[in-house]
């Protein structure tokens, strides 16, 4: 069901709209829409793709270099307090901490395939296979609450949309960020308490 | 202190790019090589997402220009009014959930219709930065490993979410 999600919202999307855009009569409106859409796309590409790729290419050397394992080694500590059922297993302790890295800096793209790489580990120890475990959930909300240290595509449409000051913001993101990844830990414990009562009655 | 912090963000990415470069010689790495390697990823992720972002500007630009997007915004408004949340950056608060490059689009037209400095720019930008696509990752991951009950991850990650965009819209308004 949780796969099939985007699918619904983005039919409702396009349904919703030209539903409305009838009883509206804004359909002309509607085909313009559907027509600037694609070139807007690449427009936007265009503006991405070049941060993007100064972004990589400066990320491979930190990758080469071995400074996402010095990363991962200075986080150990307070991780293994965090997911205490994995700390032994080296493989989703080391996949959690890699996609944590490429989160916190910035790395969207690369976050995706080593957070499903840390899911897949975390999947060997799962007892129940269609179901979350509580590791699996922490790891999920912990990047969902996305503590990010430079949001490069953010800056990047600052600086295009001729900001004065294009990364002024990073304090403000560091601090929201923080608050969003601390209340995601408080109602993790929240919910997990709750959800232990009630399979005990 | 906020002095400090301006210059410290100020000073984030060159001191970063510098010690990403002296790490790599510092450990004989052809530091140019690697990263031409890795430009050629960049080139490649934004191919791969290209077609993803024209699909989810359609749909974002049907439901917007349909005057779709100005209704819900418009039943929405009451209850944001109540909480204190300026109206404009319902379109965002919105989108944040469900799709990067769909928020990624709305904040780089709102960015030009607003400017990048003002509060609605600045607010946008943070909450933008600060929150994450979580129907969207929550999809992504469950799906690959095949995990379908899902259980409390939505609601925990739906009440930090908010937590990033009600702190997003205080921080804004106090630090300038």
């Amino acid at each position: 069901m949780v796969r099939h999600v985007l699918n619904y919202i983005w039919l409702g999307m396009i349904l919703l709209g030209v539903l409305w855009g009838t009883i509206t009569g804004r359909l002309d409106e509607v085909t313009q829409a559907v027509i600037s859409s694609a070139e807007e796309g690449v427009s936007l590409c265009a503006v991405l793709l070049g941060i993007m790729c100064m972004w990589s290419g400066l990320m491979k050397i930190a990758e080469r270099s071995g400074l996402i394992t010095v990363i991962t080694r200075f986080s150990k500590g307070l991780f293994s307090a965090l997911f205490p059922e994995v700390s032994e297993n080296r493989n989703a302790m080391g996949a959690i901490l890699l996609c944590f890295s490429a989160n916190f800096l910035g790395l969207g793209n690369a976050a995706t395939p080593l957070g499903i790489k840390a899911m897949e580990e975390l999947q060997k120890l799962n007892k129940k296979k269609d179901t979350a475990t509580d590791s699996m959930i922490l790891f999920m909300v912990i990047n969902a609450s996305c503590l990010q240290f430079i949001p490069t595509n953010v800056i990047a449409l600052r600086s295009a949309a001729g900001s004065a000051d294009p990364s002024g913001i990073l304090p403000h993101i560091w601090i929201s960020s923080s608050m969003s990844t601390l209340t995601a830990l408080i109602f993790y414990y929240i919910f997990r308490a709750l959800d232990k009562k009630r399979r005990l009655i | 202190m906020i002095f400090a912090i301006g210059w410290f963000s100020g000073f984030a990415i060159p001191a970063l790019i510098a010690l990403i470069l002296i790490l790599g010689v510092s450990r004989d790495i052809p530091v140019f090589d690697a990263f031409v390697d890795g430009a050629r990823d960049g080139l490649t992720t934004t191919v791969k997402i290209l077609p993803v972002i024209i699909g989810i500007l359609l749909g974002i630009n049907i439901l917007k220009e349909s005057g779709a997007l100005d209704m819900l915004v418009l039943l929405l408004k009451p209850v944001a009014d109540f909480i204190g949340i300026p109206e404009e950056i319902l379109p965002m608060a919105l989108l944040r959930p469900v799709s990067g490059s769909a928020s990624l689009a709305i904040l780089n037209q709102q960015l030009k219709e607003y400017g990048p400095d003002s509060y609605i720019g600045r607010t946008i930008s943070v909450m933008m930065g600060s929150t994450e696509t979580i129907f969207y990752t929550v999809a992504v991951y469950y799906g690959a490993i095949g995990v379908k009950d899902s259980r409390y991850t939505l609601w925990v990650a739906m009440i930090a979410g908010l937590a990033g965009i009600i702190s997003a819209i205080i921080l804004c308004r106090l630090m300038p």
